[in-house]
């Protein structure tokens, strides 16, 4: 099977998923962002370009990704089967390497030597600083100095790499200030600069470029389904969403279908301290619709546009938006998006270690404890798949001083450690 | 108020007529609201609008992604300050009671969406505002907004840079109703060295075919040597982040207006 990019319905010739999307960034980049378009609409039906990165993606990143059916997990649920998709497997440990290699070969396409990319977590950072070593591009990669710190082993990862790690002290030092940085580096030297967006975010066409990069995901779950179903399409479908590449990598080839076809795209939000407590990222339970990093979508802003600081346990979701596709899809139902707390992802992160000895990012954690939960109300001839869009080796330190805050609150409450690991709702029988 | 006037419009156009039959480029001095605080802004703006032909006044947002760190810096102290959306309009209101300059608001279009169009449009008519600058809004990916402002009586300002191609400079010379922005560099507002001329008199030229209002340049003019050389291809001189850098040093801002101002000359 060669790869070949799929043409999807949307967006429209002006950038638009409905009313989301566009492009509300300085007149300076219009011009760039149509030499972007245009020399990626050349490419994606340029069998060359496709055939490298075939290649890379094969050999280098190690895809396809497995579908593998988490037995202990499903029997866990006690309901319908549970699949994972194993972005996990990927060299660079996430989904974000896609997308990454492929934009990193359209910008040494179009002549550029230098790309820039933004980065919360790191994930991104790491995966674009990656595929500017492998194919000789500078690499400039922006990143709010708290999630520096935070993050420091994959700074210095980025910088092994090759690549500059700038830190941004600006707005609230995180990734949508890291995010404007990239930007306004891209609109100062934009003749001779690409810019690398990890997300299904920004102005147009990145939303699009970076769903298209991403939906291998879900084309391989479809012939993966198949051959290990003998159907195409599952019941439903989970994965976390930020700014949403993976949930759109894997949502995208089937959301177009005819409803009556479609299985049930399940977008899970990040609902940090819960979405009453305004502590949170969950654009679509908690946001409104406007406009940031050149894209309306809904957007965790104040009634005088002020852009809200989100909160999550996981940096790859503390994002204050989601991309304009799933804001398009909430809408008109294609797709529902759920929130899931920072407790509720803490206790899938350990069920999913101590039943299929899968380290999940805490991202995916997020996706997982949805997943598991809708699988227990469906029957046993349906399946479940989850994405499982990275592994969480980044954030085991982070996990363990969070488990050692619970437990410190444990034993002021005389309870044993035991309890306070295992989350009691999420409890597996075999463990008891 | 439902306006079938122009009143923006026509007063930013008689500001620049003018300023024309002085001889001078337009002075057009950019301060953020709020700035260096509430209480002290109003004092800071009334130095500026004594001196300025059109004064611009930003609305201070958290992801001025247009902006360099100066305005990034002012916009964070005036958000802590209390200054947001709502505010920036009052304090327009309140400059109008003293001075009769035309002032335009600089915003990001997320805060008029917040607001709401027809509601800030009528906000910021009521309060004497004549027009809008809107740096992160391309003409084309909103027309419902140009439309408000002309019902509310307000001018509306699109900006082109050195790298649009003429079928841009076209599309966005031609919604412009107050004036049209010629951003001087490819980049970000702020001072920086050496001209400010860059790739201005190119872009202009190409502007001027198109624009039926008069063009301003900004981003990098800092004192009067380089508002001069801007002043000899421009209707307008706008001046920001140097005023902003003058506050935050407690130097003289009314000085550098005046020297600035002088610079226009032609």
């Amino acid at each position: 099977m060669s790869l070949s990019i799929p043409d999807f319905p949307l967006p429209d010739a002006r950038g638009r998923f409905g009313r989301y999307g566009g492009r509300y960034v300085p007149e300076t980049l219009i011009p760039a962002l149509d030499e972007l378009e245009q020399a990626y609409q050349v490419a994606k039906k340029d069998p060359e370009f496709l055939k490298e990165l075939d290649y890379l993606l094969r050999d280098y990143v190690g895809r396809p990704s497995t579908l593998y059916l988490a037995e202990r997990l499903t029997q866990h649920a006690g309901g319908a089967k549970i699949y994972l998709k194993r972005e996990d497997q990927n060299f660079t440990g996430a989904h974000k390497i896609n997308n990454c290699l492929a934009q990193a070969l359209l910008a040494r396409r179009m002549g550029k030597k230098k790309v820039l990319a933004e980065t919360g977590a790191g994930q991104h950072g790491v995966a674009s600083a990656t595929a500017a070593a492998l194919l000789g591009l500078e690499c400039v990669v922006y990143m709010g100095e708290e999630d520096m710190r935070r993050q420091a082993l994959n700074v210095f990862r980025m910088r092994l790499l090759g690549a500059e790690v700038r830190p941004v002290t600006s707005g609230t030092g995180t990734l949508k200030d890291a995010t404007n940085e990239a930007i306004r580096d891209w609109v100062t030297n934009v003749r001779d600069t690409f810019y690398i967006l990890g997300s299904v975010v920004g102005p147009h066409p990145y939303p699009a470029m970076v769903r298209d990069f991403q939906s291998i995901i879900g084309v391989e779950v479809k012939a993966q389904m198949l051959e290990q179903e003998g159907r195409e399409i599952p019941d439903a479908i989970v994965a976390c969403v930020g700014g949403g590449s993976n949930a759109i990598g894997i949502f995208a080839p089937f959301a177009y279908l005819p409803p009556e076809q479609r299985p049930r795209l399940i977008g899970t939000e990040a609902a940090g301290e819960g979405v009453e407590t305004g502590k949170h990222a969950a654009s679509v339970a908690g946001g409104r619709v406007g406009v940031l990093h050149g894209s309306l979508m809904y957007l965790m802003n104040d009634d005088e546009g002020q852009i809200v600081p989100p909160h999550s346990i996981s940096a790859g979701l503390d994002y204050p938006g989601i991309g304009p596709e799933h804001c398009y899809y909430a809408d008109s139902g294609m797709a529902e998006y759920v929130p899931v707390t920072d407790a509720q992802a803490l206790e899938a992160f350990q069920l999913l270690t101590r039943l299929e000895g899968l380290i999940p990012a805490i991202e995916s954690a997020h996706a997982v404890y949805h997943g598991v939960k809708l699988a227990g109300q469906l029957k046993p001839e349906q399946v479940v798949v989850i994405n499982l869009s990275g592994r969480g080796d980044k954030d085991v330190a982070e996990v363990m001083r969070l488990l050692e805050m619970q437990r410190g609150e444990g034993d002021s409450r005389a309870e044993s450690v035991e309890t306070q690991t295992a989350a009691p709702k999420m409890q597996p029988e075999v463990l008891a | 108020m439902t306006a079938t006037t122009n009143r923006g419009v026509e007063r930013l156009h008689a500001a620049f007529a003018r300023a024309k039959a002085e001889g001078r480029a337009a002075f057009i001095p950019f301060m953020t609201a709020g700035y260096p605080s509430y209480a002290k802004f109003p004092e800071v703006a009334a130095e500026l609008l004594s001196r300025a032909d059109i004064m611009e006044v930003g609305i201070p947002y958290s992801d001025p992604l247009g902006d360099g760190p100066t305005i990034q810096r002012a916009s964070e102290q005036a958000l802590a300050g209390g200054t947001s959306t709502r505010v920036t309009i009052e304090l327009v209101k309140q400059l109008r009671q003293t001075h009769d300059t035309p002032i335009v608001i600089m915003t990001y279009v997320n805060p008029i969406y917040a607001v709401g169009p027809e509601q800030f449009m009528q906000l910021a008519a009521d309060a004497g505002v004549d027009g809008l600058i809107l740096p992160d809004l391309p003409p084309d990916q909103d027309i419902e907004i140009a439309a408000l402002a002309a019902k509310y009586g307000l001018a509306v300002t699109f900006l082109i840079a050195p790298t649009s191609t003429p079928e841009r400079v076209k599309l966005v010379a031609e919604a412009c109703t107050g004036f049209l922005y010629a951003v001087s560099v490819i980049g970000i507002t702020g001072t920086r060295e050496g001209s400010a001329l860059g790739e201005v008199p190119r872009m202009l030229e190409l502007a001027r075919q198109y624009a039926r209002v008069p063009v301003v340049v900004g981003f990098g003019v800092k004192d009067a040597q380089t508002a001069a050389q801007v002043a000899q291809v421009a209707d307008g001189v706008v001046v920001g982040s140097a005023f902003i850098n003058a506050v935050r040093d407690g130097q003289d801002a009314g000085a550098l207006a005046d020297g600035i101002r002088a610079g226009c000359k032609k």
